[in-house]
């Protein structure tokens, strides 16, 4: 359950990489900050209603509904800034200023919100439902998970048919495919990028704020790992394919929460002990290690991420497509 | 402008010219150390960071593959020194049998790096490079159990100080009036390190290896079209890349003594990667500029900003450190969109722009 | 050609910058010193950065010391002595640290009080030692430190192998744990203290049922508790700062994991119950020595009046700075050669009340206190020394009047 609620937020947050990349072909290496800033603005509204008596529902829609238009500006300037005159650039240089725009917006968040972890307030009051007879061992799962899940597959959805259904979906698609023969058929490419990034801005919005709420604190450079995973997400499903991002998201998220928990008892020591020799006295010492415990759960993300890139670079669900470098 | 330049050309002037920043060079720990040794101290850290851009530039700046992580070799070469010279396995081994195996290890784990990574294209590269950093950084963190490889966070003590010839790095040595102290000494030794590596890099630079990169960087295709072993090619610039950045590693072992995994971060890797922007990727000379003002930032900002803050505000109200970072990443846009070639640009640059001309000034 | 005239701008602009920063870093120290002799004392700590906050409340702890030295116009070796603190910022980095240190090596300070990292703390002591520079940190807890055989090396603060064990007696006589799962948050600090907690657990026949690994910079730990849930435990202990603490008692009751948690000092702060909400109400966790409100009274009020309230480790390095001025008083001289011996055998009570060092610099017998959450702020509950658990108001009785009684009364 843990793993699926991630999962929800991993491809949230992939959505916004893979639709960037798609049209750009650059990874939007701040998108991850753009996440952290929604979630830190809906963190000062939150707290700046929270003792005003509105019903707590309205308190964090208010967070949600100023998150998201802040994102959407930062994800234009971004675009604006730093991006667009780039755009004919060498990848090289792209690269290199976006990496730059993930540094200075995390540590402009720095300078507004400190750089101390900050509990998110937990306005809506928590209840568990157990998946079993006995709570003390079965699993639970929580209210906020349920919305989590809920609010990310209607924005997926809602996501799908903007760009299936609109006609600014259809230029949007129209952009990936060949940005030229696009600006030739009357579409005003700018317009479509910038709309590209400020969508994906502000789905990062109200990832922000469902990592924020999830966890129940906030950080400054909660973004770059986030965003590191989803981006690793976005590669595993297929980097550009909407679909694609879901799924890797989803998978990631499980993939993450099921090593942390179990390659670790499988590589317990006392267990290959059994298999190679040479354990049996690093097992009377101390049978609880073993040799990837949860301490490598960052790994597995970045491990996926190379493995797809070795043996699938167009990730479960991209098709094929030359190299464009 | 043509008798200037002919002055310029004048051979001699050049060997004056040598000379004369050579005893700069040789003086400078001296005029240093009457400030105080700690400045000796931050030039030799200044010197690391050269040592390390100019590894970087390998893979950057003349091959044109963006690595994230290249603080990870760092780290090898780190850990490297301080396993095998310090009471962690009892080993005391040499520095002289001990920085070559930092840069074989390093090579190594440039190389595997490499290997699966250098069909993708340049994006991919990026943010593989910076999983495996973060990689190497966590297991290093790791490896303390089940079987005690690095000690874990707790990091490694007590680490060998170069000896040279009976003479210990660690201590005071006087050669006659003069008292050499640790730090000075360490400040020569980085420096004929630092003459080697740039020795290698400009022999690079003009080889075949060097004009095979640079095609590479401009063109892919291209350079593999006109018979280039592509993947050999970017295969040996990570490898070179890694084994300068292991060389370096393993001396920041050996200066500092003691070693833990908190040194070895990703806020590293992007602060060598500024420095190569800033000063111009592909231009050794540009590069080590830009290592050089980028490590001194610090230093002068405790100086300029935590001072004037309290003057004006009477607290300090943006840590430095913020400012640091913010300049770093400001540095990374900025020099992008408004001086790519950073601020010492490479001669190929100049080369190409110049044959675009008339070739009037060019004697 | 070109290029060496690019070299030497590259060198004289490294030259301009070293320049530049040469210049500044001298505020006119000796300006109207009385007649007699300065001595300096430094303080080394982070000023800047993420635990600023942690490294000026040592700082102003040490600045009291000096200032109360001061007031008293000490004689030593016939002169009197006025005592001047500098203090250096460390940025929590130990290059940076090592960096600090060569300055207050070359300023040639009697005796440096810091730092607080041990990771910071290590590579810089060694130069102080080098120079014959004895150094005291009030925070850095990290058994490596003293186990060097470096001399002049010193701590106030108790180590972690001392407050491991401390509160593994807590959890296994007081709270009578069957099954404790242990976690770390993969620091030097967070894993040495539950290696510790591990091992004195283990030794007392209590079974450690899990032991699991997070990060320091990680805000989920729902997978590694769901692990942690399966296995039932009684208590859980996490090593680790509030930082991650806060948010894994908060999540783990989210999972509805029902075990009582305990931690160690780093995350025995009032700052737990914001990050966790009602959920940190309850918690268990230590803190070395004695707790402030039972650090001598006389310390409170005076840092209270000049400076607020106590953060952390203040008192720790006042009893620092105290140790090294007494050793000064011992040794009739301000030499560091001369006094620096000294302080191995200095005895006070200080604002932590008795200070004396072993032969390796470390605290003799120091005193963990054990806290527990309440109402929003840490209260403290038992004072554990040698392994033996006394409730907080008799320990606290015991202790008063060894402080009443000023010359150092022997407290056993």
């Amino acid at each position: 359950m843990n793993g699926l609620t991630l999962g929800c937020v991993y491809a949230v947050v992939a959505l916004g990489y893979t639709m960037v990349y798609g049209i750009v072909q650059l990874i939007n290496f701040a998108h991850g900050e753009v996440v952290m800033i929604g979630c830190m603005v809906a963190f000062s509204v939150i707290l700046a209603l929270a003792p005003s008596g509105l019903p707590p529902l309205l308190i964090v829609g208010a967070g949600i509904f100023i998150a998201v238009p802040t994102c959407m500006a930062v994800g234009y300037a971004v675009e604006r800034a730093a991006y667009r005159p780039l755009r004919q650039a060498p990848r090289l240089a792209a690269l290199i200023t976006a990496i730059g725009m993930s540094i200075v917006l995390q540590h402009l968040a720095l300078l507004v919100w400190s750089r101390n972890i900050i509990a998110f307030p937990q306005i809506v009051e928590l209840k568990l439902f157990y998946l079993g007879s006995s709570p003390a061992t079965s699993a639970a799962i929580s209210n906020v998970q349920i919305t989590i899940i809920l609010t990310s597959i209607a924005m997926m959805a809602g996501l799908l048919l903007l760009v299936h259904r609109t006609k600014l979906g259809i230029a949007m698609r129209a952009t990936s495919q060949n940005p030229q023969v696009a600006g030739l058929m009357g579409i005003d490419i700018n317009r479509v990028i910038s709309a590209t990034f400020v969508i994906g801005a502000g789905l990062g919005a109200v990832a922000g704020v469902m990592v924020g709420s999830y966890y129940g604190v906030a950080h400054y450079q909660m973004g770059f790992l986030l965003g590191l995973k989803a981006f690793s997400a976005a590669v595993l499903g297929g980097i550009g394919n909407l679909a694609g991002a879901v799924l890797g998201g989803i998978l990631m998220g499980l993939i993450e929460s099921l090593g942390a928990g179990y390659v670790g008892d499988f590589t317990n020591v006392c267990l290959l002990d059994k298999v190679l020799p040479g354990f049996t006295e690093v097992c009377e010492r101390s049978p609880n290690a073993s040799l990837f415990g949860s301490n490598y759960k960052d790994v597995y993300a970045f491990i996926v991420l190379i493995l797809v890139l070795v043996f699938r670079p167009s990730g479960l669900l991209g098709e094929r497509v030359g190299d464009r470098a | 402008m043509g008798a200037l330049a002919a002055l310029r050309a004048d051979p001699r002037l050049k060997w004056v010219g040598f000379a004369l920043i050579a005893i700069a060079l040789v003086a400078l720990p001296f005029a240093l150390a009457a400030a105080g040794t700690a400045w000796v101290r931050i030039t030799n850290l200044a010197i690391l960071f050269v040592l390390l851009s100019l590894g970087l530039n390998i893979v950057v700046g003349f091959a044109g593959l963006l690595d994230l992580g290249y603080i990870a070799f760092y780290a090898v070469g780190a850990y490297v020194y301080a396993l095998l010279a310090s009471p962690h396995f009892g080993l005391h081994l040499p520095w002289w049998a001990i920085l070559p195996i930092c840069a074989a290890v390093a090579c190594f784990f440039g190389v595997i790096l490499g290997a699966p990574t250098l069909k993708l294209r340049g994006d991919y590269l990026a943010i593989v490079t910076l999983g495996f950093g973060e990689i190497i950084r966590i297991f290093l963190n790791n490896l303390s159990e089940p079987f005690n490889l690095t000690n874990g966070p707790k990091g490694i003590a007590t680490i060998d100080p170069v000896r040279f010839f009976g003479m210990d790095f660690g201590t005071v040595t006087s050669i006659g009036d003069i008292a050499l102290s640790g730090t000075i000494k360490y400040y020569y030794f980085l420096l004929a390190v630092l003459l080697v590596v740039i020795v290698v890099n400009l022999r690079l630079q003009d080889s075949r290896i060097g004009r095979a990169w640079e095609a590479i960087r401009e063109d892919e295709m291209a350079a593999r079209a006109m018979g280039i072993n592509t993947v050999h090619m970017k295969l040996l610039a990570f490898a070179m890349g890694a084994s300068f950045g292991g060389v370096a590693g393993g001396m920041f072992s050996a200066i500092q003594g003691f070693i833990s995994p908190e040194s070895f971060i990703l806020t590293e890797s992007i602060m060598v990667l500024s420095m190569v922007v800033l000063g111009g990727m592909g231009n050794i000379w540009g590069v080590i500029l830009g290592a050089v003002l980028l490590s001194f930032v610090p230093e002068i900002l405790r100086y300029t900003v935590e001072p004037v803050q309290r003057m004006l505000f009477g607290r300090s109200l943006i840590d430095p450190e913020v400012i640091r970072m913010l300049l770093f990443g400001l540095a990374m846009v900025l020099m992008m969109l408004f001086r790519p070639a950073g601020l010492l640009p490479s001669p190929v640059r100049n080369r190409e722009l110049r044959t675009g001309r008339d070739d009037d000034d060019d004697d | 050609m070109n290029r060496s005239t690019k070299l030497a701008l590259a060198v004289a602009l490294a030259l301009g910058v070293a320049a530049c920063g040469k210049e500044e870093p001298k505020p006119a120290p000796k300006a109207a010193a009385p007649a007699g002799v300065t001595v300096t004392i430094a303080h080394a700590g982070p000023l800047t950065g993420s635990i600023a906050h942690l490294g000026k409340d040592d700082e102003n702890g040490t600045a009291l010391a000096v200032a109360q030295a001061n007031d008293k116009k000490l004689v030593i070796g016939g002169m009197p002595v006025t005592f001047k603190m500098t203090s250096e910022d460390d940025q929590a980095d130990p290059k940076t640290g090592t960096t600090v240190a060569q300055k207050l090596v070359d300023a040639k300070v009697a005796a440096v009080i810091g730092h607080l990292n041990s990771g910071v703390t290590i590579p810089a002591s060694e130069i102080y030692t080098k120079a014959g520079i004895p150094v005291i940190s009030g925070a850095a807890t990290n058994p490596t430190l003293t186990e060097r055989g470096l001399k002049g090396v010193f701590r106030t603060v108790g180590r972690d192998d001392q407050q491991g064990p401390a509160i593994a007696a807590y959890i296994a006589s007081d709270l009578k744990a069957k099954k404790v799962a242990i976690l770390d948050d993969k620091t030097a600090y967070g894993e040495g203290l539950a290696n510790e907690v591990e091992k004195a657990l283990k030794a007392a026949k209590v079974s450690v049922v899990t032991r699991e690994r997070v990060t320091d910079k990680e805000t989920d730990f729902k997978a590694v508790l769901t692990k942690v849930k399966s296995r039932g435990p009684d208590v859980i202990f996490h090593g680790g700062m509030d930082a991650t603490g806060g948010p894994m008692l908060k999540q783990a009751r989210e999972l509805g994991i029902k075990a009582a948690f305990a931690f160690g000092d780093g995350a025995c702060t009032d700052e737990m119950s914001k990050l966790a909400g009602a959920a940190a109400e309850g918690l268990i966790c230590s803190q070395a020595g004695l707790p402030a409100e039972a650090a001598s009274k006389e310390f409170l009020d005076a840092f209270k009046a000049k400076y607020g309230d106590v953060k952390q480790y203040a008192p720790y390095f006042y009893d620092a700075t105290l140790a090294v001025i007494e050793a000064m008083k011992k040794a009739n001289s301000t030499d560091p050669a001369k006094f620096g011996p000294e302080i191995y055998n200095v005895s006070f009570t200080g604002a932590t009340g008795k200070v004396e060092f072993d032969a390796k610099g470390d605290r003799k017998d120091a005193e963990i206190t054990i806290f527990r959450l309440k109402d929003g702020n840490i209260k403290p509950l038992a004072v554990v020394k040698n392994g033996v658990s006394t409730p907080f108001g008799q320990a606290a009785e015991a202790a008063k009047p060894a402080e009443a009684a000023k010359p150092a009364a022997p407290k056993k």
